[in-house]
């Protein structure tokens, strides 16, 4: 027991001694903060036109009361996705679980479906008059309880969020050194009680990144909310736009909502705790020999499998039985191969293009912390918890007025999605980062390479899962966004989430099904490679 | 060895991805070289239209139009209001020539703000003057009617009030449904403002309240649960019957009822153009609109959505109550944009 506390002990990571930080890395991450603010500045420059009315509305009991709701339905999401996710995450890496590589990519698959289709699923299965109540008909069951409202919008997002809690968890446990919990086996704990007692805590940081990724998502979120009917902030803020055409009142409210991030991070802050542990060892963790779960594996299946169904399965049935019926009814089908190109190629640069911009704010928060990184790393997170509105209209203002050259362009459309997803890279790879000892970059800059070289040959590549898992994070939120996609995109550049959005919109539920369901099948390729990288990697 | 496969592995990605990509990419440019290769002068014209109305709706007569004139449409499809924010927020620097609204209240804001220019005169009397803009600055293309759907099953027609305003009636308890944050119902609550005044659609609404009315999300929904006889009436336009009819096949128990004659409840919307004032391709604009208002384009929305013709003379479908039958009331409908007030009216009352 003794040995395993010092163990502990030693292994966090010791306070770094204050750097310099290096003046590129700082430039690069001002540089990449000072465009995913520029949306807080929009904002602030439409809520000085708010007239009296926009304000009055502002400071009414009932706008307090909807932002507590929404700020009660975030925290509940993220501690719920944390609850629902984590076996999973422990199952797939740790175990011997059956199918455990199918079952990696399948439960994370609800993160490529669009809330409204999700929020749709929902409401068609589980409804007052839904399919499992015409299942349950023949008991005697005339109406199942309303889902409507917090419980309904809760289980939804739980469902469509607890995707990001356990990639970056699953990219943490990869990451954690097995001596550990070897050790604490050793001393007679059981699987379980090593689980909580070693490798939780070391789990903690990217438990918390994953948290606040949910969090922050069910505030921003719309189709989910709207379809369940929940009054969350994010629809009265589309309520100002759709409704009255009215900016600066929906500007005073996006405000609010960046008040309540800034305090989520806060507190993200403090649950994440103090530097996480990171190997003193070698930079490569050795292969995990896998707990056998014996009988435990029947009732784990039956957890995934059920998971699956809830996240994934539903909505898949529900596009499944749109496609048939409208196929049987005659509805043609449009060609999907151009919008599939342009998805693909726009999500992928977006991954790209966020990882990249996501490497110095990591960098700066975890290897020369202090204000000025805590300030970068935080700004970072600004568009994030913002409706996806808020921000295209914000870079629609400053490209048209500003970068005409560049508005309604590839580029700047990839600039958005960083915009709104830039966190999703950050926090993985800073999780990964805060795992990686510091001492082997320091080795390598002893031993006479050059800071640049050091994160070119030694930090990015040993990030890689981190790095990767991040990519995957924006690669499956930019493949199904809309907002963005639809004001900021080049003319002429049909998405397969704008092809489902335009045809559900018009009630044309097979034509929006066939481009739902490739989307499904693009992301869960996407999927398998991440998870196939992995084993190349543990091998 | 790590490092190597991860290379290989995004080597293969871009490889995939530009193959992809590279695909579409070279569409746009080869296809606007076709027209101009016919040898058509307004073949080179390129006309920006940003559309509330769906791709899958108007993409094919977008489509037809370039057939006929020669003229490249470039359209960028949204929700209507967001893409009304969007011309907001461009301002002068707006790409776009002409705006295709669902609603008129969106029409309303861009011409309160000065962005719509005039229409000539002939465009104009091509409809109605209750389907237009009093200020000249944009035309109606169709028309929506809020009507009453209900369950066959359940009821008769002569069951039904002949003002919208019998529906607080305590008989209707449990049985109405409505969506209170679909922009036609809220255009409904605007016009019930300017018709009956403030306090009168505040009782009103406060009185569907009363009457356990339930909330959807869209009118498709209500529809649908009218259909299945969840409630027994719903508070739609008139058009999602014969689409929901279209999509499932079969016929439904569901009927549209068109409440009294002049009653707020017989409001028509409608679906319609503007030509931006900073518009780069005024003329081709202009000639999108005279073909939309053409027989073929006014055809097409007769046919396709169920939507009500307002020009050519053509006829709507015959399930349709004639829109000359349909006393509307009488009403600026570029007054619909004033939805401050019927938003803060349904927040104050619950409703939303």
């Amino acid at each position: 027991m003794a040995t395993l506390d010092r163990a502990l002990t030693l292994s966090p990571a010791r306070p770094q001694p204050r750097r310099r930080r290096p003046w590129p890395l700082l430039g690069l991450g001002a540089l990449v903060v000072a465009i995913v603010v520029l949306p807080l500045g929009y904002l602030l420059l439409r809520s000085l036109e708010a007239g009296p009315d926009a304000w009055a509305a502002l400071l009414r009991p009932r706008t307090i009361t909807v932002l507590a709701g929404s700020a009660a339905l975030a925290l509940s999401t993220a501690a719920l996705a944390t609850l629902v996710a984590l076996p999973v995450a422990w199952l797939t890496v740790a175990t011997d679980l059956p199918l455990r590589r199918f079952w990696a990519v399948v439960t994370l698959l609800p993160l490529a479906i669009p809330t409204y289709i999700s929020g749709f699923a929902m409401v068609a299965a589980f409804g007052p008059r839904g399919l499992l109540q015409r299942l349950l008909a023949p008991l005697g069951v005339e109406r199942l309880p309303e889902i409507y409202g917090f419980g309904g919008a809760l289980f939804t997002l739980t469902l469509c969020c607890y995707p990001y809690v356990l990639l970056t968890v699953r990219g943490a446990l990869r990451r954690c050194d097995p001596a550990m919990e070897e050790a604490a086996r050793s001393m007679g704990d059981t699987p379980l009680t090593a689980f909580f007692r070693v490798l939780l805590p070391q789990l903690r940081p990217a438990i918390a990144v994953g948290a606040l990724l949910v969090a922050l998502y069910s505030l921003s979120d719309f189709g989910a909310v709207s379809l369940l009917q929940f009054d969350s902030f994010t629809r009265a803020i589309y309520m100002q736009y759709r409704g009255s055409f009215d900016r600066s009142g929906a500007a005073l409210l996006a405000l609010l909502l960046v008040l309540l991030t800034l305090a989520l991070l806060a507190l993200e802050h403090v649950l994440r705790g103090r530097p996480s542990m990171s190997r003193t060892t070698c930079a490569v963790p050795r292969p995990r020999r896998l707990i056998a779960l014996g009988w435990w594996r029947w009732p784990a299946t039956l957890y995934c499998a059920a998971l699956s169904i809830l996240g994934a399965g539903v909505p898949l049935g529900v596009l499944v039985y749109w496609l048939v019926r409208g196929l049987a009814n005659g509805q043609e089908l449009v060609s999907l191969w151009r919008a599939a190109g342009h998805s693909l190629l726009a999500a992928a640069l977006a991954a790209a293009l966020a990882v990249a911009s996501a490497l110095p704010v990591a960098l700066l928060a975890v290897r020369y912390p202090g204000r000025l990184s805590r300030l970068i790393e935080r700004g970072a997170y600004l568009g994030y918890a913002l409706p996806g509105i808020v921000v295209a209209l914000a870079l629609v203002f400053f490209g048209a007025n500003f970068a005409p050259a560049l508005y309604q362009t590839l580029p700047m459309l990839l600039v958005g999605y960083t915009v709104r997803f830039l966190p999703q890279a950050a926090g993985s790879v800073r999780t990964s980062l805060q795992q990686l000892n510091p001492r082997v970059e320091e080795a390598a800059r002893s031993l006479g390479r050059g800071p640049l070289a050091v994160l070119g040959t030694i930090t990015t590549p040993l990030l890689a899962p981190g790095i990767l898992a991040g990519a995957a994070l924006v690669f499956l939120t930019t493949i199904k966004e809309l907002p963005t996609t639809l004001l900021l995109s080049p003319s002429g550049f049909p998405t397969l989430a704008t092809l489902v959005w335009g045809s559900a919109a018009e009630a044309m539920f097979a034509r929006a099904a066939a481009p739902a369901l490739l989307l499904l099948l693009l992301s869960a390729m996407a999927m398998a490679l991440v998870v196939a990288q992995e084993r190349t990697a543990a091998s | 060895m790590r490092v190597q496969r991860n290379m290989i592995l995004a080597a293969t990605l871009a490889f995939i991805l530009a193959a992809c990509g590279s695909q579409p990419a070279a569409q746009p440019t080869s296809a606007p070289a076709e027209p101009t290769a016919a040898s058509q002068p307004a073949g080179d014209q390129k006309l920006v239209v940003y559309s509330g109305r769906s791709e899958s709706l108007v993409a094919p007569l977008f489509e037809q139009f370039t057939a006929t004139t020669g003229i490249q449409v470039e359209a960028r499809y949204g929700d209507t209001a967001e893409l009304a924010a969007t011309i907001l927020e461009e301002g002068a620097n707006s790409p776009a020539d002409l705006f295709f609204a669902q609603d008129a209240g969106a029409l309303g804001a861009l011409s309160a703000a000065g962005l719509l220019a005039q229409l000539p005169q002939a465009t104009l009397d091509a409809v109605e003057p209750r389907f237009r803009s009093s200020q000249d600055n944009w035309v109606g293309i169709s028309g929506r009617a809020r009507v009453v759907v209900y369950n066959t099953e359940q009821l008769q027609e002569s069951d039904l009030p002949t003002s919208i305003t019998g529906f607080v009636a305590p008989e209707w308890k449990g049985r109405m449904g409505w969506a209170p944050t679909n922009g036609s119902f809220q255009a409904f609550v605007t016009a019930m403002r300017q018709q009956l005044g403030e306090e009168a659609t505040r009782e009103w609404i406060e009185g569907m309240l009363a009457n356990e009315t339930k909330t959807y999300e869209r009118n498709t929904a209500i529809v649908q649960a009218v259909a299945a006889g969840e409630i027994a009436v719903g508070f739609v336009n008139h058009y999602y019957l014969y689409q929901l009819q279209k999509e499932s096949g079969d016929s439904l128990p569901v009927a549209n009822y068109y409440p009294g004659q002049g009653d707020v409840g017989a409001l028509v919307n409608i679906a319609g153009v503007g030509v931006l004032t900073s518009a780069a391709n005024p003329q081709a604009a202009q000639e999108l609109i005279d073909y939309l208002l053409s027989a073929e384009g006014q055809t097409y929305f007769a046919e396709q959505t169920f939507e009500y013709p307002l020009a050519a003379g053509v006829p709507a479908d015959p399930r349709l109550r004639p829109l000359d039958e349909i006393e509307t009331p009488a009403l600026d409908l570029n007054t619909l944009s004033d939805l401050q007030g019927t938003l803060k009216l349904l927040q104050d009352v619950g409703a939303l």
